[in-house]
This record gives structure tokens, C-alpha cells and sequence, in this order.
């Protein structure tokens, strides 16, 4: 597979809660048009890590980054850099489908309406569009006006999807997007990234070892770094050979399920 | 004694017990509604008094009570969810805030006749405002802020913070996820706490007695600085300041205010429940 243009470039990246270093020294480059997935177990700053991609950390009392993350070369960290901005270009999927209690319409909506994106005529176009993306229009287009809480678990999460899609970012960080899915629900959202990578950049936390080696084209094993509570990246590279042939003992205990 | 005996008379005194609680209001409600009920009529509820107070109706005392709840609500509503929103939302955990919060709970146990007294000092003397609904209404409004601050903190913390948070994830700013996503979720629990605010403020006689309310005044006020008859001090007086009162008169005050306050009770339930029915997180 040749090698896809870098979409993000972390360079030794720290995170500390107060006193506690939560990250040590993450230094990955996310492709473009790829998905890439992060694995490890429980509490080894994965999520802190993804957080850090869109700086969703900033509002976390006593929190401190160390390092550069380069989005399209421009790092997020330097002063002056719009965080708003930021996050419309890099969206976020959480783990528990989390639908504002209002309309499907106005749940898509938010995005545009909150950034003053979208005026009346093209608002419609872009919800329409943006679950056309996630694979909702036909199941909701009858039913804009109906409350989303009305909607099943798979159908909210893809709602959230589309919400993110909405303010047509180039990034989506995905948090665990199926760990409160059944099966065939998960599937379909696994299917759905691959629609999306065609357009966007997916970085997916998740604990499912078969999901990051059925959906991700990239893996990034974490595990907190030997003698500290602090998580680390001790494995980066083609899911295909982190899963076949991990270079690493942890890894390879870690995916064949031998972990601790 | 057997288990299940024991279980039977437990449970009979805890019964009891339940109604020792229902059985006064009841009764209360029961005593004068049937010793009032006699005094409504259209004369009782829209003419002024007549004869020291002995004959004619109590209007200019209704309007009165309706007009201090209006001022109470336009000085406590923006102080007090604004507030609010402040303390929920944007306050950090210091010691000032600290010190605001232990403000709010010690205001709530302030004597009433005290707050009458607090608004004599400031508003009628100090700021000159005179014996007047501005002044009955601010100092209503002190009294009533503690119950309006905290039920609105408390509807605002029970949105959960992950909508906060995906509002800031789609480039929302902090206020405009507030306005948009966590106002509207806490507005019925916001709208019941500023109802029973205003409801404990329509019954009070104490803070309107130095502040406000009029002995006897046969018309309706001409401004925000005329004094006012209100229902609550007008009950007082008819009570225990005129002899001879009829006690139908007395009682049919009575059942006037009850009802105004029992109405907006009804309101802040109804409100309430639907609100729990709507929730579904």
C-alpha cells in the first residue's frame, strides 16, 4: 500500500491532569483518507488522546499539553489558534449515541446554525446531505420534524454522525461509537466509515479487537509506559501487520486476548 | 410477635402517620372553604370596602397581591435564573463562590419579618422609595431569590453535562450551548422553582407590613410608588385590628388567597410532571 499524505502529525506529545502525566511522549502521523484505530486497554489514555485532537481538553481545569499536534501542518497548540475553528474542522462522535432532545431536523442543524454557517435555503440542503453521509435519509427523511430520542440506539448514533457531518469538517474522532450498539447496529456503522473515509479523515478509539481489524487501516496499540500510570504509544503502523505480525510482546498478548 | 404481624402494624402506624400529615391540610382547606364559601360573590371580588371594612369587597386588596407578585417577578426572575445560570455554569469552585452558595442557603432561613425590616432600612428609607410597591416588590424579591436561585441551579445541573460538551464539540460557544441545549432542558424545572417563589411571596404578611402594604386604601394604586391593600396583610388586619369583623368576611378573604396560591401550586405541579414525562435520558 503506498504510503497516503499525512493528515495529522503528533510530535511527543505530554498531557498532564495537574501533577499526573496522563500521556508520554505519543508521536504518530495520521493518514489522510484513512481510518486509524486506537487500542489498549482500559485507562491508558486513549480517549485523553483522542481529546487532545480537537482539544476538547481545554475546558478540564489544571490541564497541561506538551508537544505539537500538526493539522495540515498548522499546529493546534500554538497561540492564537481558533479552538472553534478547530473543531469544525475536526468533529466528534461519543461513546453513548447523545442526540440533543429536539427535532432530527434541529439536531443536524446545530452545527451549522451555532457556527452561522448556513442560512435558510442551504440549511436543508446540507442536513439532507448530511444524512444522506450517514446513512439515515432514507429511514428519517419522512420525519424531520420527530423528536430523535424517538429514534433506536443505531439510528441516534448515526444522527450524531450526521450532526458532526454537518458542519463539513475534514477529521471525525470517534470515541467507542459502537460500545452501546448491538451487533448488526455496530456493523452498520463499521460500514458507514468505510463510505466516509472516501472524504474524511476517522481516527476510532474502541475496545473491540475485531472491529479495529475488520474496519481500521492503521492501529495504534496503547499501554501505559512500563513503571508509570502514564499511557503511551508502543506500537503504530498497517493494522494488517499489527494484527499478523506485532513487533511488540504486549501487542500481540494484548490482541490475542493473553493481556494481563 | 410473628414476622408478618409485625409487618401489618408496622405498616399501619407508618400509614398513619401519612395521614396525621394529609389530615390538617385537609381540614384546614375543609374549615374555610365552608365557612367562606358564603362571602364570594361578584360584589366581594371586584368592589372596594365599605364601612370600616365590614361590608363591600376586597378587590383593591387582589389586585394588590397580583401587582406585588408581578414586581416580585420582574426584579427576582432575571437576578435570580441569571443567577443561576452563572453558579451552574460558569462559577468555578472558589471560595467566593463558596461563600455565595452559603449566602443563598442562609438567606432561605431568614426570618420573613426580618426581610421586612432589612427593606424599611434600604428601600423605603435609605433609598427613599417610600411606603410603595417598589419597595414591597424588592424587598419580596430578596426574600424570594434563595428559592428561585437554587430549584433553578439544581434543574441546570440535572441536564447532563455530555450535551455541554458535544455543543462545544460542534464549535458551539459555551453560551450559545446554554442558550440552545441546556436552557431549554431546565426551563420547566426553572419555571417551578420561580412559581414557588413567588407563591411563598404572595402569602407573606411581614415583609410587606413596613414596606408597602396599606391599613385601608378604597381604590386601586396609581403607581409603582403608591402604596397597596394586599391580601395577606388585609387578613391580618380584618383579624385581629377590627371589632365586630363578620367572620364570613374573614373567612372568605381567607378562601381568596388560598385559592390565588393554591392555583399557581396546581400550575408548578403541572408543569413539573410534564417535564418528567418529557425526559427520557
Amino acid at each position: 500500500m503506498a504510503q497516503p499524505p499525512t493528515k495529522i502529525q503528533v510530535e511527543h506529545l505530554y498531557f498532564d491532569y495537574g501533577s499526573k502525566t496522563a500521556l508520554t511522549d505519543v508521536s504518530i502521523d495520521i493518514a489522510r483518507q484513512r481510518i486509524t484505530a486506537l487500542i489498549g486497554p482500559s485507562g491508558c489514555g486513549k480517549s485523553t488522546f483522542l481529546r487532545c485532537l480537537n482539544r476538547m481538553n481545554d475546558t478540564i481545569p489544571n490541564t497541561h499539553v506538551r508537544g505539537k499536534v500538526l493539522l495540515d501542518e498548522q499546529n493546534i497548540y500554538a497561540p492564537g489558534t481558533n479552538v472553534v475553528e478547530l473543531r469544525r474542522r475536526v468533529a466528534m462522535v461519543f461513546q453513548r449515541p447523545n442526540p440533543f432532545p429536539q427535532s432530527i431536523f434541529d439536531n443536524v442543524a446545530f452545527g451549522p446554525r451555532v457556527l452561522g454557517l448556513a442560512k435558510n435555503a442551504n440549511l436543508f440542503q446540507t442536513i439532507e446531505e448530511s444524512l444522506h453521509s450517514a446513512d439515515l435519509w432514507g429511514e428519517v427523511k419522512d420525519n424531520l420534524k420527530q423528536d430523535a430520542l424517538t429514534l433506536s440506539l443505531g439510528q441516534q448514533q448515526r444522527l450524531c454522525i450526521a450532526r458532526a457531518l454537518a458542519i463539513r469538517p475534514a477529521v471525525i474522532l470517534m470515541d467507542e461509537p459502537c460500545s452501546a450498539l448491538d451487533p448488526i447496529a455496530t456493523l452498520k456503522i463499521e460500514e458507514l466509515m468505510q463510505e466516509l473515509k472516501q472524504e474524511y479523515t476517522i481516527v476510532i478509539v474502541t475496545h473491540n479487537m475485531q472491529q479495529a481489524a475488520r474496519a481500521s487501516d492503521y492501529t495504534a496499540m496503547m499501554m501505559l509506559a512500563a513503571g508509570t500510570r502514564s499511557g503511551t504509544v508502543i506500537e503504530f503502523g498497517e493494522t494488517k501487520k499489527i494484527f499478523t505480525n506485532p513487533r511488540d510482546k504486549r501487542t500481540e498478548d494484548y490482541i490475542t486476548g493473553r493481556y494481563g | 410477635m410473628n414476622r408478618f404481624l409485625e409487618q401489618r402494624v408496622g405498616f399501619a402506624m407508618l400509614s398513619l402517620a401519612a395521614l396525621a400529615v394529609v389530615a390538617p391540610i385537609l381540614l384546614v382547606i375543609g374549615a374555610i372553604v365552608v365557612r367562606g364559601i358564603g362571602a364570594i360573590n361578584w360584589e366581594f371580588l371586584t368592589a372596594v370596602p365599605r364601612s370600616g371594612m365590614k361590608a363591600g369587597g376586597i378587590f383593591p386588596a387582589i389586585v394588590g397581591t397580583l401587582v406585588l407578585i408581578l414586581g416580585t417577578s420582574l426584579a427576582a426572575i432575571p437576578i435570580g435564573v441569571g443567577g443561576a445560570i452563572y453558579l451552574s455554569e460558569y462559577a468555578r469552585d472558589t471560595w467566593l463562590t463558596r461563600a455565595i452558595r452559603l449566602a443563598i442557603v442562609n438567606l432561605a432561613g431568614i426570618p420573613s419579618v426580618v426581610y421586612g425590616l432589612f427593606g424599611l432600612g434600604l428601600f423605603v428609607l435609605f433609598l427613599q422609595f417610600g411606603t410603595s410597591i417598589v419597595a414591597g416588590s424588592l424587598t419580596l424579591a430578596i426574600m424570594t431569590l434563595p428559592v428561585i436561585i437554587s430549584t433553578a441551579e439544581e434543574a441546570l445541573r440535572a441536564v447532563p453535562t455530555e450535551f455541554r460538551t458535544v455543543s462545544a464539540s460542534l464549535g458551539g460557544t459555551r453560551w450559545q450551548g446554554i442558550r440552545r441545549v441546556v436552557l431549554p432542558q431546565a426551563l420547566p424545572g426553572i419555571i417551578t422553582g420561580v412559581i414557588l417563589g413567588l407563591l411563598r411571596a404572595a402569602g407573606e404578611t411581614a415583609p410587606i407590613l413596613f414596606t408597602v402594604a396599606a391599613f385601608f386604601l378604597p381604590r386601586l394604586p396609581q403607581s409603582a410608588f403608591d402604596q397597596t391593600m394586599a391580601l395577606p396583610y388585609h387578613l391580618y388586619v380584618i383579624s385581629t385590628q377590627v371589632p365586630g369583623m363578620p367572620p364570613q368576611i374573614q373567612y372568605g378573604t381567607a378562601l381568596v388567597l388560598l385559592a390565588l396560591v393554591l392555583s399557581l401550586n396546581v400550575i408548578a405541579t403541572m408543569i413539573r410532571s410534564s417535564f418528567r414525562r418529557r425526559r427520557q435520558w
